[in-house]
């Protein structure tokens, strides 16, 4: 028969040597090798303590984004509730009043943003639709939680802090741009 | 008033040092179940346990604790008798095994000459074979006492493997005893002292034969049958749980310790410190040394088992039987008649 393949090996059928037969030696081999991993490096992230470090393009939990004036970016046109593959996102809109005008950027905004972590897939394709540079994903992933309820994040756990008022925070929360 | 004659300084002198041996082998047995997740880490790559204390070293406490906070379950179609009194036989049995272990020479405190031993007696390595073979009803105990069949199987094995290797372990022993000329571990050990030479470089395949079948009697792996997690579940302790589970399983590392004494006393001079001269020192020095060197020779020995447990997997149950039956004790046989050739070519 023509193997498929090159790597098909013929099965060594030599019948085994007293020595081998013996098995105290191929032992103390086994046993030198054992013994050479106690000196080997330990690939081990002791967690709580060290962590792991993402790559710049990992796709975490989102953040809405504001402008450099602490203004939130988002005019809840949808383009990213649309694109979500896993109906994740949901959103409903509402027009800017007087006085506002340091809140939102623009005439509209979104009054609820919620985005169900459970169902998210994190693929990034709501970065990729909004055209207000509004949302992005993020470094972290989302926390463990008691209840399905807490995995629906609303606003108050998407938006960034104020570049204004907490700029340290916000610096924090915006992380390096891949 | 006959009572009063006994030598009431001798009594209590032996129940302090039956105290301490006992609680001192508990402890060490306590740190070993560490020693051996730490071994094990090491050689696999692994931190291993890190978290209780510094570098984990709380961690056999915080085991213990949960064994003994853990529920008591006895289950109904157990005999309920025997299900107690399994672990109990298994631990004194290992327990029982230190009695005879020279662990030093004798200190002079408060005048008194004490030997490190709590029994001289003559037939010291006998006994030691007697309570081992009582080890095994704690097993066969416990799996019957169970009512589960995974765990009668268990200790069958357990019984059959003890039975087929405390033959050639016997054998083997023959042999050294036929060098030493006397059953008792302090003779041996003395002898070695003296001597310029241990009992290893006369009987080299009698210690082979004996550590392997050492191995197959504390159950250890590759001799592991009994426990085979993969095809008995747990084997002869599954319906255990609580402190009576833990007792089986520090009467395994108890065993351990047992053996690799009574290997380091036969076979490598006890607590004799090769190239030291014991006369230079004050005696209770002396002595101190020799059990220190002891000590260290049982923890490589432990080592030595961890180590073999960390590389080789278990043997198939027919390999188990034909390696016992059909190499070891005819090696052991051979060895045997070596040894009383050479004897009385020497006479």
């Amino acid at each position: 028969m023509q193997a498929l393949t090159n790597k098909a090996q013929a099965v060594n059928r030599k019948p085994m040597t007293f020595w081998e037969r013996l098995y105290l030696i191929n032992i103390i081999k086994g046993m030198m090798i054992t013994f050479s991993h106690m000196f080997k490096k330990q690939p081990t992230i002791r967690y709580p303590e060290e962590k792991r470090e993402f790559s710049p393009v990992f796709r975490g939990l989102h953040v809405l984004n504001r402008d450099e004036e602490g203004r939130e970016r988002c005019t809840a046109c949808g383009l990213c509730a649309v694109a979500c593959p896993a109906e994740a996102i949901t959103m409903e809109a509402a027009e800017r009043v007087e006085g506002e005008e340091n809140l939102y950027r623009e005439e509209k905004y979104a009054a609820k943003y919620e985005i169900n972590m459970l169902r998210c897939i994190f693929c990034g394709l709501c970065e990729d639709a909004c055209p207000k540079d509004a949302i992005y994903l993020s470094e972290t992933f989302a926390p463990a939680n008691f209840t399905r309820k807490g995995f629906i994040y609303g606003k108050p756990d998407l938006l960034i802090p104020n570049p204004k008022t907490e700029a340290g925070a916000f610096a924090e929360a915006k992380g390096v741009e891949a | 008033m006959t009572i009063l004659a006994l030598d009431w300084a001798l009594v209590i002198e032996k129940l302090i040092m039956i105290a301490i041996i006992v609680f001192a082998s508990l402890g060490i047995a306590l740190y070993t179940t560490f020693a051996e997740r730490k071994v094990a880490a090491i050689l696999q790559d692994r931190p291993g346990p890190s978290r209780a204390g510094p570098f984990g070293l709380l961690q056999p406490l915080a085991d213990g604790l949960k064994l003994i906070m853990k529920e008591e379950i006895i289950p109904n179609a157990a005999n309920k008798w025997l299900f107690i009194l399994g672990p109990g036989l298994a631990m004194t049995a290992s327990l029982m095994t230190c009695a005879v272990i020279p662990w030093g020479s004798a200190i002079d405190i408060f005048g008194r000459h004490v030997e490190l031993q709590i029994a001289d007696v003559n037939i010291g390595i006998l006994y030691v074979f007697a309570v081992v073979s009582m080890g095994v009803y704690g097993i066969m105990i416990g799996g019957w006492a169970s009512n589960n069949k995974f765990s009668l199987m268990s200790a069958l094995r357990a019984a059959s493997q003890a039975i087929s290797y405390e033959l050639a372990m016997g054998l083997a022993l023959i042999a050294l005893l036929m060098t030493t000329g006397s059953l008792s571990l302090k003779t041996i050990v003395e002898q070695q002292v003296q001597g310029s030479w241990w009992n290893i470089v006369y009987q080299p395949l009698g210690f082979l034969i004996f550590f392997i079948t050492a191995m197959a009697e504390c159950n250890r792996t590759p001799f592991d049958l009994p426990e085979a997690e993969n095809e008995l579940n747990f084997g002869y302790h599954q319906e255990y749980s609580s402190m009576k589970l833990g007792f089986y399983l520090f009467a395994e590392y108890i065993n351990m310790i047992m053996s690799s004494a009574i290997m380091a006393s036969m076979y490598f001079g006890g607590y004799d410190l090769p190239f030291f001269n014991e006369a230079s020192v004050a005696p209770n020095i002396a002595a101190m040394i020799g059990v220190g060197t002891l000590l260290i020779k049982i923890v490589l020995f432990i080592f030595l088992f961890m180590w073999i447990r960390w590389t080789i997997p278990r043997f198939r149950y027919d390999q188990l039987m034909g390696l016992g039956w059909k190499t070891l004790i005819p090696l052991a046989l051979f060895n045997m008649l070596l040894t009383g050739a050479v004897i009385l070519a020497k006479l």
